[in-house]
């Protein structure tokens, strides 16, 4: 039994890569910069499964802590990417009017008219 | 006030028993017992000890939770029929859908609901709506919105903007 | 014996979970690779954040039994839960700050080897959905792909 779950465990990990190669396609040829960061944060959290995954594989924990580094870190990179694409610094304060007025914003029936001319 | 740093001490001391796994070394005990001080010291001092410390530390959140997580395994299903059929039928809509909410806890939960639900994710919040990308017009049903943010008011005890109109003074 | 069928269980409840869990991810990839636009690619990324990933997490967690390997993997399982969707919401929020403009109305995959389309449909009257299909099936009308302002 212990066999078996090695196998299902070792297919699972197998799967995981392939997603994640797959995904890179994505982060190469993502037409925008926000495609390529949304490839960058799928392709972490794929990574954190496989790390999971892969410390069951090799029988240790020590994976697992550095899966859990790697879901903060994941998350914490993106904003601040975003954050440095936005504002070319880090060091800016965000406040609630810096995301932008609702009420300015089209949406619906005229944006949809506005997006065929 | 009390409630929150009990619910913040049980939660970090579960937190470093769970990282450390040492439960019978004094000097580990000891050394995570006077780290949980330190933080509930600091956050008294930043008093931030209030309801927002322990959101979701009631039976009325896990019953939301539980609902949320049956309608987001709905949606995922019709997100994964779009993605796996080789013509996929989609209808891409934004719309903005009204948030009645009158507490940051309560707007927070609502649009991480509508986020989490595979199919709409809320893109900007203003002050008195959300701005929702669905992937299907038929996922803009006003009615289904509405049913979520009253779930997720009444999950929060948020009181609603309507309801405050009444009770008020 | 009776440890026998206990471990026999454990495997089979996390094989299917594992099972369901790599299916959704591998279908949130391939949405990921397949959607027109941004804002769609979105939701298919969404949808491995969250049943993907607690459905791994969760195989995981069952085999591991009680110990404390499984407590961290329902901590990166928690983790996920709370930081997967905020994580979204910034980019999307930061692609319409930016003026991305996402891709409205009816939008039908190309069949391989054809050109890439996009039918939109502009009219808000249409009532009946099957006649505007229909419409727009008899009478393709080929339209540039959404303007994309990359900043």
């Amino acid at each position: 039994m212990e066999q078996a779950l090695h196998y299902l465990n070792v297919g699972t990990a197998m799967f995981l890569l392939i997603g994640m190669a797959l995904l890179l396609g994505r982060l190469l040829s993502g037409p925008t910069l926000y495609d390529r960061i949304l490839a960058v944060n799928s392709f972490g959290t794929k990574t954190v499964l496989f790390l999971c995954v892969f410390s069951l594989i090799i029988g240790r924990q020590d994976g697992i802590d550095i899966a859990i580094l790697y879901a903060l870190m994941n998350f914490i990179a993106t904003i601040a990417v975003l954050k440095f694409f936005r504002y070319s610094a880090l060091d800016v304060s965000m406040n609630y009017s810096s995301r932008g007025d609702l009420s300015k914003t089209v949406v619906g029936k005229a944006e949809m008219s506005g997006e065929d001319t | 006030m009390v409630r929150s740093a009990f619910i913040l001490v049980v939660v970090l001391a579960a937190y470093w028993l769970t990282l450390s796994g040492y439960l019978y070394k004094p000097v580990l005990l000891i050394v995570g017992t006077i780290s949980i001080l330190v933080v509930l010291g600091l956050s008294w001092r930043m008093k931030i000890l209030d309801a927002e410390t322990a959101p979701y530390f009631h039976g009325k959140a896990a019953g939301y939770y539980a609902w949320l997580f049956v309608e987001i395994t709905k949606a995922n299903m019709s997100v994964i029929k779009a993605v796996l059929s080789p013509d996929m039928e989609i209808s891409p809509t934004t719309t903005k859908v009204p948030m009645k909410q009158s507490t940051d806890l309560g707007r927070v939960t609502f649009a991480n609901s509508i986020t989490l639900t595979p199919g709409t994710i809320a893109v900007v919040m203003g002050e008195s709506n959300i701005l929702v990308h669905a992937l299907f017009s038929e996922m803009t049903n006003a009615a289904d919105f509405q049913d979520m943010g009253d779930r997720a008011g009444w999950a929060v005890s948020d009181p609603m903007l309507g309801r405050i109109e009444k009770g008020a003074s | 014996m009776d440890g026998d069928v206990l471990h026999m269980l454990q495997f089979v409840i996390s094989a299917l979970l594992l099972a369901g869990g790599v299916f959704f991810v591998i279908a949130g990839t391939v949405g990921v690779l397949r959607f027109p636009d941004f804002y769609t690619r979105m939701h298919a990324a969404g949808m491995t954040d969250t049943l993907g990933a607690e459905l791994v997490l969760l195989g995981l967690i069952v085999q591991a039994g009680f110990s404390q390997t499984s407590l961290k993997l329902a901590l990166i399982a928690f983790l996920l839960f709370l930081t997967s969707p905020t994580a979204a919401h910034a980019v999307v929020g930061a692609a319409h700050n930016a003026g991305l403009k996402p891709m409205l109305g009816k939008y039908r995959a190309p069949a391989p080897g054809e050109a890439p389309e996009v039918k939109s449909e502009v009219k808000p009257k249409t009532k009946s959905k099957a006649k505007s299909k229909a419409k727009t099936k008899s009478k393709p009308k080929p339209k540039p792909r959404t303007k994309k302002k990359a900043t």
